[in-house]
């Protein structure tokens, strides 16, 4: 199917893609989720700004501390590390899982972002790694990850704001990553990841509401994990049905495992 | 109606579209090249590959629109491409297509798995492919095909 038609306009300042929002805008960046939600029909646009052509939204800063990566950085170049990694090899490994190469050549981080698929692998990653997402808009502000992200395909983003790019602390500690999918490339049944150091950080998704921490397990590491883990599930997906509790305590375990190893 | 002026094939191009047509509706409807085709049109099967600035990208899901300014790269422009060439007939020498609908796509798709992996193993071969369906061969031939055809163009 074809995507009903829309308006088109595509800025080249990221001031002229402000000043060009309006309540009925619906961005593009990468376009590989709305892409095919367009031609599918599941969604609709008024007008379409594409902010392939916002320089503002591309490059990379670094500071001792963390690296800010623009929100069209595309999953392959943080797969073929064509970007500075500040996660110690996490963040490339979970781009190389994401979809398939063709749709890593055009997706962006901040547009997964943005969209904040519940089964989505960034916000899950970037939640384990405390990072700090800078959005423009009417102001330009900046918000915790934990903060951005309010529920299924719903963050903190008003109408007119653009994710402009993601600040990502550097982190030496190690990590582990465990995901089921149906078949390679598709949306995680469960995505568990853990960051360990001196604050554990893990980090679930592939529930029915958003990615989320599971501060139990977190400080159970060295005790009854395995109870901590059940206790955190029950808040975090209280609709999943036996596989899927199966499932994510699983994906948990695993993960914590292989940081752990 | 937009004007969308991009590089299709070596050859600079304007063309104009509707905004909500995609990559695989210019390259097909506007230009008439139809070597490229749609199987799923919602980015699910890969058989509409091309490759957009020299990488692999499914054109179903690409905005004409965005690819202005661009160079686009369709299975019409390979046909005298030597790399295309070794691995078009080791697709034959292996038994890699059948009915030959997601071939274009699985082409496209190995000549980027060479490029980016001289020596590919299996594996390798196997998560590369994993978003182009084919629902005649089983994949067997494609992997043997595209793990041949690396080794023949190693050798070159």
């Amino acid at each position: 199917m074809k995507s009903a038609n829309f308006e088109y306009l595509r800025p080249t300042s990221l001031p002229d893609a402000l000043d060009a929002a309006n309540d009925e805008t619906t961005f593009l960046a990468g376009g590989q989720s709305l892409m095919a939600m367009l031609n599918l029909r599941v969604t609709s646009a008024e007008t379409m700004i594409d902010l392939s052509r916002l320089s503002e939204l591309r490059g990379v800063n670094e500071t001792p501390d963390a690296v800010t990566l623009g929100a069209l950085t595309t999953h392959a170049m943080i797969e073929d590390g064509a970007v500075p990694d500040p996660s110690g090899g996490l963040m490339p490994r979970i781009a190389s899982k994401i979809a398939y190469r063709a749709v890593r050549n055009m997706g962006t981080i901040g547009g997964s972002l943005a969209l904040a698929d519940p089964a989505a692998d960034w916000p899950c990653c970037l939640l384990a790694l405390d990072a700090t997402v800078l959005i423009e808009g009417a102001t330009s502000r900046e918000e915790a990850i934990e903060d951005f992200l309010q529920d299924a395909y719903t963050t903190t983003l008003e109408a007119g704001e653009i994710i402009r790019a993601i600040r990502i602390p550097r982190n030496t500690a190690p990590w582990g990553v465990y995901k089921v999918t149906r078949k390679s490339g598709a949306f995680a049944d469960s995505l568990a990841i853990c960051v360990l150091g001196d604050a554990p950080r893990i980090a679930l998704t592939g529930t029915q509401s958003r990615a989320q921490r599971l501060r139990r397990a977190e400080s159970a590491l060295h005790g009854d994990l395995r109870a901590a883990i059940l206790a955190d599930l029950a808040d975090a997906d209280p609709d999943a049905d036996a596989y899927k509790r199966r499932c994510h305590l699983a994906t948990v375990l695993a993960a914590i495992k292989e940081a752990q190893s | 109606m937009i004007d969308v002026t991009l590089t299709l094939n070596g050859t600079p191009r304007t063309v104009s579209v509707e905004p909500r047509e995609t990559l695989s509706d210019l390259v097909r409807n506007r230009c008439d090249m139809t070597g490229t085709h749609v199987g799923c049109d919602h980015g699910a099967c890969g058989a509409c590959t091309v490759h957009l600035d020299g990488m692999p990208v499914r054109s179903c899901i690409v905005l004409a629109a965005t690819c202005d300014g661009r160079e686009v790269r369709t299975i019409e422009a390979t046909r005298k491409d030597e790399t295309f060439g070794v691995i078009r007939r080791h697709f034959h020498e292996k038994h890699a297509l059948q009915c030959g609908f997601c071939t274009l796509g699985m082409l496209m798709m190995a000549a980027d798995i060479i490029a980016r992996h001289p020596t590919p193993s299996e594996d390798q071969i196997r998560n590369a492919l994993s978003g182009q369906v084919c629902r005649c061969t089983g994949y067997m031939g494609i992997v043997a095909a595209i793990a041949s055809a690396a080794e023949e163009l190693r050798g070159a």
